[in-house]
């Protein structure tokens, strides 16, 4: 334990940078999700095609080659990306293409009616989208989200294969300085367990926030108390 | 030009020699995960007091943590115990056990779908524990399990790239190695980018076909 | 505007009637090899409150839709109020035009499964289109949906969800929601035939009440004969795709022309 102990400040400098890794990509994720999940469902050829090459792409190879390619096949065109970016970007698109088709199931899977309730109160596709139709995905969506989210906090220990400082880079210089291989890959092991339990604990109270009566619940409440309080 | 495509083609054969051990490991990886994850589900639910628990928490602790991070316990920290493979073998039992967590989940569900009317018609019947388990419960749960089977099949033939940093030498530990043997990486992780796909995509295709044509009927 | 100068092709003489408000000249509309509708002609006037019946299967619900613009005929020509809706020889690829955007704000519809949104309260599905498609300011959005809501009888409900209410009543916030967007012409498609029957009577109370006190134009399909006989000006009957016959509703049940109309209301009425 005393390496653990000693190297403390190091873990906690790996383990802020697997946090930033993971909010960056997480919110590169989301995005990427969206646009393409969108893309994939639109009228226009022009805009379903390259989703969905992007998404099976993407989907079909591993996330340590995309990583790898972005990181040392990339420069072969000029463009030297810095490993922090190579690696956001890379996990950014490889779990946003799976969200990606989590958006589009979502939403295709939304009953025909409501689609056709919209048309009849003259409702345009891109208003129907924003105020009808990905509203009431959102709870469909959070589970799935939820485990895409916890895979890409799991996948930012690959970015210490490419240079970047996280909480496995850290656990690897101390193993190689100090020899202590138990007692600090059972730290790092607990630590993103605990990572991975928060964000299944986040979900679950996203669920709930997002549930479809709930928010029918607090305004009755409301009204309740305001009746009660008229009584009085 | 920037892509050179004689040393292309002249790397293509050791390329396939590296996705040869990579469907190697994925083949080997699957069975190992579906015997392992019946395993679990079963002991799961036959409720023994601690095992079923402690069963119940390794497999999330398993799917909360990180399969690189498992592969350096298994290469690192297990021959310090005395417990030592060659990488291949760790690689494959590494992984085996990561997705057999996935796949208990899978089992469990399975088996929780089987009505309850099964289990009362079997003790009606006073059929043993055994013969329930083995021809009335399992033949009904692994039917909704198969499906699954073929996703978690492509998705470990992905992950095992992972493999690579433990020194595999499967796919993706061969585009490095020319990599930086040649000072060239665009050639060696295109290939091997294209190799994943032309693998998962046609496989993902016949899965999700045969996952339509063998839904499970209400 | 038409100019209502412009001659009227189909009268004869004496009293003109008023310009239809609904016109379908010679639609076709073809599934495959199934023609579901064959060269349809078909007038109401305004304020007209007209009821469908027939058969399943003869082309009622195909009707509507293509007036709501959620199916495109094979065929024809179909104007509403003047403006063109629809204008389609065979084999034509069809596309939503500004026109046809603009046309269907004057029409509303009641489906058979309410389509309400379920994320939102009845409040909140009444007012959505009134602010986000005419721009309506919100506090008169709430204020005109809160006076439908007590229409519909309904004022004590304005912050339940779908969910939280009966078949019964989410069809009447349905028709709340319809009328929030003023439709000078408003489509049933079969509004209670979902219903549990205990519920299909304060549904039938609310499109009475719109029947007997506004001047809107109601096209319903409904397999409500004593309804459709009470409230309707004209009933048409349907079968394959053409109506057989038309007339008041008095004529229509008690002293039918067409046998396919006899036979129909044998077999509905009888049970
Ligand atoms: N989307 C569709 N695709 C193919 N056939 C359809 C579709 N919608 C309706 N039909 C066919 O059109 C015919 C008329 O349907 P509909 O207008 O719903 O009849 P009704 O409302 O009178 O019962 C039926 O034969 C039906 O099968
Ligand atoms: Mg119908």
């Amino acid at each position: 334990m005393n390496a653990v102990i000693e190297y403390a400040p190091l873990l906690w400098q790996g383990l802020l940078t697997t946090l930033t890794v993971t909010v960056l990509g997480g919110a590169l994720c989301l995005v990427v999700a969206f646009a393409a999940g969108l893309a994939r469902l639109s009228r226009h050829r022009i805009l379903r095609w390259p989703a969905g090459v992007f998404i099976e792409v993407f989907r079909g190879t591993s996330l340590l080659v995309q990583m790898f390619w972005l990181f040392f096949a990339l420069p072969f065109f000029g463009i030297q990306l810095h490993p922090l970016t190579a690696a956001v970007l890379a996990l950014g698109l490889n779990e946003g293409a799976y969200a990606a088709e989590v958006v589009r199931g979502a939403i295709a899977s939304r009953a025909k009616g409501q689609t056709e309730a919209c048309i009849a109160l003259g409702m345009e596709p891109a208003l129907r989208l924003r105020r009808i139709i990905i509203p009431q995905s959102i709870p469909a969506m959070l589970p799935p989200f939820g485990n895409v989210m916890v895979d890409l906090l799991k996948n930012t220990s690959l970015v210490s294969l490419v240079t970047v400082a996280d909480l496995t880079f850290s656990a690897q210089m101390i193993r190689s300085t100090t020899g202590q291989t138990t007692a600090i890959f059972t730290t790092i092991l607990v630590m993103y367990f605990v990572l991975s339990y928060l964000l299944t604990l986040l979900t679950a109270w996203l669920e709930k926030r997002f549930a479809l009566d709930r928010k029918a619940l607090t305004l009755q409440r409301k009204e309740n108390i305001l009746m009660k309080v008229g009584a009085a | 030009m920037i892509w050179d495509n004689a040393f292309a083609i002249s790397i293509l054969p050791i390329l396939l020699q590296g996705l040869w051990t990579t469907v190697h490991i994925t083949v080997v990886g699957t069975l190992l995960a579906a015997g392992l994850g019946l395993v679990f589900a079963v002991l799961r639910r036959l409720a023994i007091p601690v095992l079923s628990k402690v069963i119940a928490f390794l497999v999330v602790f398993v799917r909360g943590t990180p399969l690189l991070v498992q592969a350096y316990v298994a290469f690192f920290v297990l021959p310090s115990y005395g417990i030592s493979f060659d990488a291949l073998t760790t690689g494959i039992v590494v992984i085996g056990v990561n997705y057999s967590a996935y796949m208990a989940e899978v089992y469990r569900s399975g088996i929780q779908g089987v009505s309850k009317g099964q289990w009362e018609a079997a003790t009606a019947l006073s059929l043993p524990g055994t013969r329930t388990w083995g021809r009335i419960v399992l033949p009904q749960a692994i039917r909704t399990v198969v499906p699954m089977l073929g996703n978690y099949l492509i998705q470990m033939f992905k992950d095992s790239a992972v493999l690579s940093a433990i020194t595999v030498v499967e796919l993706m530990a061969t585009a490095q190695a020319i990599g930086s043997s040649n000072f060239r990486y665009l050639e060696p992780l295109t290939l091997a980018a294209l190799l994943f796909l032309a693998v998962s995509y046609p496989a993902s295709r016949l899965v999700n076909r045969l996952e339509r044509r063998y839904a499970p009927q209400h | 505007m038409r100019p209502s100068t412009e001659p009227q092709p189909r009268t004869s003489g004496v009293a003109l009637p008023p310009d239809p408000i609904i016109r379908f000249e010679n639609v076709s509309k073809n599934w495959g090899t199934n023609h579901v509708l064959k060269s349809l002609n078909f007038d109401v006037a305004p304020g007209e409150k007209v009821s469908i019946i027939g058969p399943s299967g003869s082309g009622k619900t195909t009707i509507l839709r293509i007036l709501m613009t959620l199916e495109t005929p094979s065929e024809g020509k179909v104007t509403v109020d003047g403006d063109t809706l629809w204008d389609v020889s065979l084999g034509q690829k069809v596309r939503e035009t500004r026109q046809l955007r603009e046309t269907r704000k004057k029409i509303g519809m009641v489906f058979q499964q309410f389509n309400l949104f379920p994320h939102m309260t009845a409040m909140e599905n009444i007012i959505e289109a009134p602010i986000h498609v005419l721009g309506m300011n919100k506090a008169e959005a709430r204020e005109r949906a809160a006076e439908l809501l007590n229409l519909v009888g309904l004022g004590k409900h304005m912050n339940h969800t779908p969910p939280q209410m009966s078949g019964g009543q989410q069809q009447r916030v349905a028709i709340a929601r319809a009328l929030a967007m003023r439709p000078k012409v408003l489509l049933f498609d079969e509004p209670t035939s979902a219903l549990d029957p205990e519920l299909i009577g304060e549904v039938l109370n609310v499109i009475r009440n719109l029947a007997h006190t506004t001047d809107m134009t109601m096209l319903m399909v409904t397999h409500e004969m004593r309804f459709a006989e009470e409230i309707s000006d004209r009933v048409v009957m349907f079968d394959n795709g053409a109506a057989v016959e038309s007339g008041p509703p008095a004529q229509i049940f008690k002293d039918p022309q067409q046998e396919r109309t006899r036979s129909f209301l044998r077999a509905v009425l009888q049970h």
